[in-house]
């Protein structure tokens, strides 16, 4: 563990900080997973509530990027913790993101729900790659809170999983199409949540790339790093 | 996708190309028994600035006096090793001091100027080296303040005393005393301690547009100073220097801990 600062204020403050995007982290699963439950039991007034709660989650960046802005200008931070307040507003853009997606995913089981019929079996279609996701999200978090860059270069590779995974989903859907076109509609709606959870496990990614940079100081964004390292 | 060793290969400064103007090997500094300075090795890079930071009494002032045997002057004091600079060794005893501390100018943190008028502060010290006649010293002045970013200011009172001047005025006329006589080097000794934000400011510029000709070496006690306006950076602990690089990765990413620690604030 690094030495603690000099002023214990600064260190509070950037305490209080990576404290308030792991909650951040934790409020954006959980909206996720509740989404993918209410995709799952076609809840339309639970989707309603999922669509509120992310108002919680916007608050949540604001007020973060607030803290950040502030810890800047008050600390000028350098080296690891400059890298930390960097990285920080950048994962809570791909929180808030996370957040958005979720709703998109309850969006669609609302709507799902008003069709009345469901005639393709809508959540047995997502949910292996709703399951990577979410494990993606949580561990990326984790890796997160810890500063595991062995583990946030793990899961840079694993979202690639996640992508073929919604490929496949691509092809089932299609294929529903294919076979009747009376699917259509709702085979659309399963796709563009297999599409918000591809999207989450790209955010999920976002953040272990963030880890990388913060732990070793390399920024591996659009490069083949976490390749070269899983090669080696 | 961008491979990643192509990306890590594009550093912007390469070590290799610079031309180093002073170069110092195990350098050791001693005040009567007291060793300042421990096997100090280090090269100032033609035309760059580079900053020496670390906590108080850590060296790098002293560091920065051997430059100039600055500490000539204090009896006890001496140094072991070598300073190359010219390609001679400087803490040799034969070296004549004056020619060298006119190829390695000094500024200090409190300005210094002379009782004299603003127009002699500078003429003073080049008539010590040069034999210039009335209109080339005039020449001569009105290029060193304007080197200093100062004649503007100053250009319709010559004959008025230098301490007429304020705090940021004054320390820029130091600086441009010292460069009126066409140094190679200029060493700035904490040159902004004692001078307001828009003072230090000018003189920070002041150093951008100076390393165009010279060669800088600047201590500083500010970190977010020597992050701005230096090309390397000298972390110093214990009259020891812990770590030497490119200004950008020591404050984005120093390989050691204890440079880390130092410029985030945790240290002690």
């Amino acid at each position: 563990m690094p030495n603690e600062h000099s002023s214990r204020q600064y260190e509070q403050d950037l305490e209080a900080i990576r404290s308030r995007v792991l909650q951040m982290g934790g409020l954006v699963e959980k909206q996720f997973f509740d989404a993918l439950a209410c995709f799952r039991l076609l809840d339309a007034r639970e989707a309603e509530r999922i669509i509120a709660a992310d108002l919680e989650v916007n608050q949540m960046e604001v007020a973060l990027d607030d803290a950040c802005s502030h810890l800047i200008v008050k600390r000028q931070p350098a080296a690891n913790d400059l890298r930390t307040v960097m990285a920080t507003i950048k994962v809570i853009t791909d929180l808030e993101r996370v957040g958005d997606e979720a709703t998109k995913i309850a969006r669609a089981a609302a709507q799902l729900q008003h069709r009345g019929l469901v005639p393709i079996a809508h959540e047995e279609t997502i949910r292996v790659m709703a399951e990577h996701a979410g494990k993606l999200l949580h561990e990326s978090l984790d890796a997160f809170a810890r500063l595991d860059h062995k583990l946030a270069t793990k899961l840079i590779i694993a979202d690639e999983k996640v992508d073929s995974e919604f490929r496949l989903v691509m092809r089932n859907v299609i294929t529903f199409m294919m076979e009747d076109p009376r699917t259509i509609s709702a085979a659309l709606d399963t796709l563009w949540v297999a599409k918000a959870i591809e999207r989450i496990g790209d955010h999920a990614k976002n953040i272990a790339e963030y880890v990388v940079y913060i732990v070793e100081g390399k920024d591996i964004r659009h490069t083949d790093y976490a390749v070269q390292q899983g090669a080696g | 996708m961008i491979n990643i060793a192509t990306l890590s290969e594009s550093s912007p400064v390469s070590v290799d190309d610079l031309t180093p103007v002073i170069h110092v090997k195990e350098l050791d500094f001693f005040y009567g028994s007291f060793q300042g300075l421990k096997q100090i090795n280090l090269d100032i890079y033609e035309r760059k600035v580079t900053a020496f930071i670390g906590p108080s009494g850590c060296g790098k002032s002293t560091l920065l006096r051997t430059f100039n045997r600055m500490y000539d002057l204090y009896p006890g004091q001496r140094a072991k090793g070598e300073i190359v600079f010219n390609g001679r060794n400087i803490l040799d005893k034969d070296v004549d001091v004056n020619v060298l501390r006119a190829k390695v100018g000094m500024v200090f943190q409190k300005p210094t100027p002379f009782p004299m008028s603003i127009y002699e502060n500078i003429a003073f010290g080049v008539r010590l080296y040069e034999n210039l006649s009335k209109g080339e010293m005039d020449e001569r002045v009105e290029w060193a303040l304007n080197k200093a970013a100062l004649w503007g200011e100053v250009k319709d009172k010559l004959g008025k005393s230098g301490l007429s001047l304020s705090g940021g005025q004054q320390q820029r006329l130091c600086i441009a005393r010292a460069v009126a006589v066409k140094p190679d080097v200029v060493l700035l000794d904490e040159p902004t301690s004692a001078l307001d934000p828009i003072s230090t400011v000018k003189i920070e510029e002041l150093i951008g547009e100076l390393k165009e000709e010279y060669t800088i070496a600047i201590v500083t006690h500010n970190m977010q100073q020597a992050a701005r306006c230096s090309d390397f950076t000298a972390y110093m602990y214990l009259g020891e220097l812990v770590e030497f690089g490119e200004t950008d990765k020591i404050f984005l990413n120093p390989t050691k801990k204890e440079t880390q620690d130092y410029i985030t604030g945790r240290f002690g």
